[in-house]
């Protein structure tokens, strides 16, 4: 294993090399960094920055020498100057990875989330109606040029939707009726079984929506958002049962109760929390601690509950503690919204279309993060469509091949409940492949963004290399390819080394 | 045993299995085991490789819309504001300035009278006028699509040459030809694709159809070679390889005549995959500026034109982009399809109606033994 890494890794730097040598040649054909120059018209200052770009790019040597001068520069860890403005790169690297992370990391952990639950659903339910709506909407994620549904989304999402809040939020009967509608077919399409039992299930979530949006649109929630106590206490004992329905089965009693105190215990400490998040210290150090010491008591009450299989107690117990903790992290935030959105800087217009952050926003954490959030859903949405739609096919596929397998088969006819089956059985190795095609794409990720950021404005590494290339500006672009490039490898070799950790079928040689 | 020859998984087994339908030992068989023949199998028993993709191809009911819709607009497309010198039957050219009208809105219409529309209705200008450039939209997006397809085709045709000869080469002679290979293209490979075309296409001289094109095909082969070259090396070790070169095939016949035609499935599935994402990333290109720019036309780079429109004149913006979802939406259900025909391993979920169907077939072959079953042909 650690020659087949020390391999892997003295093969990805030579790539890299080979790779930069070309960028760097392709980039010092393209044209004149100085070109610039021309809208100096101080002719003193045009000529000292002149002397000062060509000494510190070398320009007076060959691309072939000053790519050398690069890398020597590059190997200690400088990636030089910027042409235009002189400013270091690394310290824009600095200023910019951030950025993009942020963007990036919350748009890929939904749509792993999201798309791996709604592609084993349709594997599952293969060749239904939902399936082939599933497969129609991934085709058109796919089909979709970001910039233009980026632009789109600026302005229903972005402009028409502080429009709509401005204007009282309520939601219309053609809509709500209209979303019904789509709430029951979703739900007969889901739905396994006869007719009978799948129109009634339909009837059961079209009255649902119907009502949910009712309530939202005639208590004005999209003003005043908020959760509270009232709807916290069923939300919890829903995820407690639904968490042990699919990882447990209902059936096992132990893991029933421990999921049940779990949900109850987040539903007593709700009132108390409420004074500890409105310490000034609230930061995210604290959420991390109050995170950690729900795990480690939800773990333990999963333990207490005893049985003969305890640590799936506690696993239960820990995903539904993980989940009421959120969802009484996102209340504390919802309700710190009107008071975010009534700030005078942002004026009742709270979904952001630019930028990462308002500067002169000053608050609590809450109304910090509210603000984060709202400049982040815009381009997280346009981000998610497209991997979305691959992580759909992927884990639907995935999911498809598993459950062929001769395996799956032995375990129906052990006589293995299909929850077994389809959870412990099909679900853990279909997920094989798919750990390894999320390390590759988390590293491709810091590059991915170049055109949503661009479109929403985000100073983050795909503007820098997209800015870079408009000014001809070498150093910029090379910097930002490098980094990509050896995430990019790095992702390659983690992926390689966790399909063999997590399949043992697969064996890597050191030979 | 029998239904490993019943469904064939190659071409070349095809005349194998031809020869075994009529060998008698092969009929007592099926008298044995008549349930053994699954639905699938009997229905592709009888036919030719070529002749099962086919059907398969057309009973996808998403690829044949797909085929039609791609179809009309090419041929919209090219008829309608004509090619190089054969003029066209719309009335304006998108280079032509056109006088400012009252209503710049899109005439086209597709609601029928009785919901309240205007029924069917072509009008003046079907996609809107942009009065600030005196530019007819309708002209402009045709163009776009023409000049768009000669991107991608010439993309396709790029990738295809190269990431074929380059995968075979690769697979076939393995050693350090597969090495050298392989190392290039993972040089490609981890750099972004729209870094690096940008780079080149910005080296080529941007902004040009022909420098954009070139620059995607000559860096959009990589995945195609990977797959070729995987399907060589599997290729390679079969019998029938071995055969030819026993038989003297020099290693140019072998891979062109025996090997090549084998891996058709996997190579036109995938250009067709990449022939959409060719669109994407070219409209993605123009977007940042490396692509195609005005007053050249493509639909990217009429999206990027009018990206400001949106607020105030959206059909500027809303027509060019949806005609790129289309042909990209197109494009993946024809690839879908082809590889839902080219997949020997497919399986189609049987209709209850064919079930049914199967199940009298049963019964009425049971009560007519000891007949031969027919093999559903």
């Amino acid at each position: 294993m650690f020659l087949f890494i020390v391999r892997r890794l003295i093969a990805s730097a030579l790539l890299l090399l080979v790779a930069s040598f070309a960028v760097y040649i392709m980039m010092a054909y393209a044209g004149d960094p100085l070109g610039f120059l021309n809208e100096i018209t101080n002719p003193t200052q045009r000529a000292a920055i002149e002397r000062d770009v060509t000494e510190a790019l070398s320009l007076d040597t060959s691309p072939v020498v000053r790519y050398f001068h690069w890398l020597g520069d590059a190997l200690t860890g400088d990636f030089g100057i910027s042409a235009r403005t002189r400013q270091s790169v690394n310290d824009e690297l600095a200023s910019r990875i951030p950025v993009t992370l942020k963007l990036v990391a919350a748009s890929s952990i939904l749509s792993i989330v999201i798309g791996v639950i709604v592609g084993i659903v349709t594997a599952l339910r293969q060749y239904t109606g939902f399936d082939y709506i599933v497969t129609f909407f991934t085709f058109v994620f796919f089909s979709l040029p970001v910039f233009w549904i980026a632009v789109i989304l600026k302005d229903v999402g972005g402009i028409r939707f502080n429009d709509w809040l401005r204007d009282g939020a309520s939601i219309s009967t053609p809509v709500i009726v209209t979303l019904a509608i789509f709430a029951g077919i979703v739900g007969y399409s889901i739905a396994g079984g006869r007719t009978p039992r799948r129109l009634a299930i339909a009837s059961i979530s079209a009255v649902v929506a119907a009502g949910l949006l009712v309530y939202l649109s005639v208590s004005e929630w999209f003003l005043k958002p908020g959760i509270g106590l009232p709807v916290l206490i069923p939300m919890a004992a829903g995820i407690a049962v639904g968490v042990t329905a699919i990882f447990a089965g209902i059936a096992n009693r132990k893991a029933l109760y421990s999921a049940l105190s779990t949900a109850a215990l987040g539903c007593v400490l709700y009132t108390p929390l409420q004074t500890l998040f409105d310490e000034s210290g609230m930061g995210w150090w604290w959420t991390l601690l109050l995170l950690v010491v729900t795990l480690v008591a939800s773990y333990l009450i999963g333990i207490a509950w005893g049985g003969y299989d305890k640590g799936l107690s506690a696993r239960v117990s820990m995903l539904v503690g993980f989940l009421v903790a959120l969802v009484i992290f996102v209340d504390r935030h919802l309700q710190s919204w009107q008071e975010y959105s009534s700030n005078p800087v942002i004026r009742n217009r709270p979904i952001k279309t630019i930028g990462d952050k308002e500067a002169r926003l000053e608050g609590s954490f809450w109304v910090l993060n509210n603000d984060t959030f709202s400049h982040l859903i815009l381009p997280t949405m346009a981000l998610m469509l497209i991997s979305l739609a691959a992580y759909t096919r992927y884990s639907r596929a995935s999911m498809l091949e598993v459950l062929n397998q001769d395996y799956i088969r032995t375990a129906r006819a052990k006589g293995l409940t299909e929850r077994t089956v389809v959870v412990r059985h099909g679900l853990r190795n279909a997920l094989i492949p798919l750990a390894t095609v999320i390390a590759f794409d988390i590293g491709g990720l810091l590059g991915g963004a170049v055109i949503t950021e661009t479109v929403f404005e985000w100073n983050g590494m795909g503007r820098l290399f997209i800015e870079g290339l408009q000014n001809l500006d070498p150093n910029p672009v090379m910097a930002a390819t490098m980094v990509v490039g050896a995430t990019a490898v790095v992702a390659n070799i983690f992926a390689d080394i966790m399909y063999s950790v997590l399949d043992p079928r697969i064996r890597i040689h050191d030979q | 045993m029998s239904d490993d020859h019943l469904l064939p998984p190659d071409p070349d087994e095809v005349s194998e299995m031809d020869d075994l339908r009529v060998d008698p030992h092969r009929e007592s068989d099926f008298e044995k085991f008549p349930d053994e023949l699954t639905h699938e199998q009997r229905e592709v028993a009888g036919l030719s490789q070529g002749q099962i993709v086919r059907k398969r191809f057309f009973r996808h009911k998403g690829a044949m819309i797909s085929l039609v819709v791609l179809a009309f607009i090419i041929i919209v497309a090219i008829t309608s504001v004509g090619a190089g010198p054969i003029p066209g039957w719309y009335q304006w050219q998108h280079t032509d300035l056109i006088p400012p009208v009252q209503d710049e809105g899109p005439t086209i219409s597709v609601v029928p009278s009785f919901l309240g529309g205007e029924g069917l209705a072509w009008g003046e200008h079907p996609f809107g006028v942009d009065n600030q450039n005196g530019k007819d939209l309708f002209a402009l997006t045709m163009r776009g699509v023409q000049v768009t397809l000669v991107v991608i085709l010439v993309l396709a045709l790029l990738s295809v040459t190269l990431g074929v000869m380059i995968g075979a080469l690769a697979g076939f002679f393995g050693g350090w030809t597969d090495s050298v290979l392989m190392r290039i293209t993972d040089v490609i490979l981890i750099l972004p694709l729209l870094v690096i075309v940008s780079v080149a296409a910005f080296s080529f001289g941007a902004s040009g159809l022909w420098s954009v094109a070139l620059a995607l095909g000559l860096f959009s082969w990589t995945g195609l070679a990977r797959l070729v070259r995987a399907e060589f090396l599997a290729l390679r070790e079969r019998e029938f390889v071995d055969a030819a070169r026993v038989a003297g095939a020099s290693p140019t016949r072998i891979i062109f005549k025996h090997i090549l035609p084998n891996t058709v499935g996997t190579i036109v599935v995938s250009t067709t995959l990449l022939m959409g994402a060719g669109i994407l990333t070219e409209a993605a290109l123009s977007f940042i500026g490396f692509g195609i720019q005005a007053p050249n036309v493509s639909l990217g780079a009429l999206v990027n034109d009018y990206d400001t429109a949106f607020g105030t004149r959206p059909w500027l913006f809303v027509f060019p982009g949806a005609m790129i979802v289309i042909i990209v939406l197109c494009l993946q259900f024809i690839g879908d399809g082809m590889r839902d025909a080219f997949d020997p391993r497919q399986k189609r979920i049987p209709k209850f109606k064919d079930l049914e169907k199967k199940q009298e077939e049963t019964k009425a072959d049971m009560a007519t033994r000891p007949n031969r079953m027919h093999l559903g042909g």
